[in-house]
């Protein structure tokens, strides 16, 4: 075979592959969706996030409006401190609600942003105020099991009551 | 106590097989790692003449190129059809893509890429090398003062392990392409659903870049392996046959047992 038929083949070989990494990377990875231009960071303090991650979405009537960027933990205010990092394309004022949210029953978790009534809009570090932590299952299920178990005693309680 | 005599020789018969056995293993191993430094070494001279990686990349690269593309299409569909079959009993039949995706990125592409590699092109360099040894093209090469590592294994060593990734990275693409033809085209799942479930679960650095580097890996230990046991093969018609075959099950062997401990490592 000519010298310069096995260039070309390994020229266009080669050209294949890194266009398929490059597919890869676009069209099945998160690489085009994860840059989502210039941002400006916001932190949030949460009693429990729960088990948020970083780069898990910050959304805000379900459209995706930034992503989570760090979770730390405040020794002093014995708190989790979440930086967001939000589009500037999007405003939000200082009375925005921060909560933690599952997406589905058992889906992943995300941060979900409703936005106040206030004048003044957030800018790059400043501090959310109004939060929400995540729900933790077992605490909802202790309060439920504890409140009809009060339901239970009040009830008979008020069988007593009526016999009297 | 003749008989005693001949449990005794067998007894001691079977001990030193056993222990020939595992110090012959042993020197190979270290001949093995002394030869994979070697080529290292020498590699400097063949990037200088870089046209014979080019050349060694269109035989083992470019030529393996259909088998790699036919199979990931099939895989891939595959892929689909048992992927689609599971989850629609719990109702998030867009998820396939996701699926589909995350196998063959993290561990479908490099993996069978490696295992065809070595089918395909590995057996192809040990059977050369050890019919450019039995019939002394080795050895003229020193007597003409050529250093044969530099000029016919470091070339061949870099072809494989440039072409590895760049096929894995092809068999990914062809794969997903396999599930979507599968699941969008023939059972009608939603195309948007598929693509955004797939984006938004598969990620560049974790899933892509951990998936390349295992291809990298497995690269240099299938063309390693090859290019050793065509060097290491007895110069007869019958060695260069049991050297072949010793490559592609070694290989094997090996590409599964990296790809455990590498996926150890990246899942912490």
């Amino acid at each position: 075979m000519q010298r310069s038929t096995i260039d070309v083949w390994v020229g266009v070989f080669v050209a294949m592959g890194f266009a398929a990494l490059l597919g890869l990377a676009m069209k099945v990875g998160n690489l085009a969706a994860s840059n989502i231009g210039d941002t400006y960071a916001v932190s949030a303090y949460f009693d429990n996030v729960g088990s948020l991650k970083p780069r898990a979405p910050v959304k805000s009537a379900g459209v995706v409006v930034g992503r989570v960027d760090s979770i730390g933990f405040d020794d002093e205010k014995k708190e989790a401190v979440v930086t967001l990092h939000i589009d500037t394309r999007y405003h939000f004022d200082t009375e925005t609600n921060a909560s933690i949210l599952t997406s589905g029953l058992l889906g992943e978790q995300y941060v979900g942003l409703e936005a106040g009534g206030e004048e003044k809009m957030l800018k790059n570090g400043d501090k959310i105020k109004l939060t929400q932590g995540a729900v933790v299952l077992e605490k909802l299920i202790s309060q439920f099991l504890y409140s009809k178990a009060s339901d239970g005693t009040d009830n008979k309680q008020d069988k007593k009551a009526d016999k009297e | 106590m003749c008989h005693g005599g001949a449990m005794f020789k067998w007894v001691t018969q079977t001990l030193s097989s056993i222990g020939h056995t595992v110090v012959d293993s042993v020197l190979r191993l270290g001949y093995a790692t002394r030869f994979f430094l070697y080529a290292l070494k020498m590699s400097g001279e063949s990037f200088r003449r870089f046209p014979l990686v080019i050349r060694e990349i269109y035989f083992t690269g470019v030529m393996s190129l259909i088998i790699i593309l036919v199979s990931a299409l099939f895989v891939g569909m595959v892929l689909g059809l048992q992927g689609y079959n599971t989850l629609q009993r719990y109702g998030s039949s867009e998820a396939v893509g996701v699926l589909v995706a995350l196998a063959l990125v993290r561990e479908l592409g490099p993996v069978v890429t490696a295992l065809l590699f070595a089918g395909r092109a590995g057996t192809a360099i040990t059977a050369e090398i050890g019919l450019m040894k039995a019939t002394e093209q080795l050895s003229a090469m020193e007597m003409m003062a050529v250093n044969p590592i530099s000029r016919v294994v470091a070339p061949r060593f870099w072809a494989g392990v440039i072409s590895m990734p760049l096929l894995a990275a092809l068999f990914s693409l062809m794969g997903v392409f396999g599930g979507y033809l599968v699941a969008v085209q023939l059972i009608g799942v939603d195309n948007g659903a598929f693509w955004s479930q797939m984006q938004s679960n598969v990620d560049f650095r974790d899933d892509i870049v951990n998936g390349v580097i295992k291809s990298m890996v497995f690269g240099v230990a299938c063309t390693i392996i090859a290019l050793f046991e065509g060097y290491d093969a007895p110069p007869t018609a019958e060695g260069v046959s049991h050297a072949t075959t010793r490559t592609v099950v070694i290989s094997s062997l090996a590409v599964l047992g990296l790809d455990f401990v590498l996926t150890a490592f990246m899942l912490h």
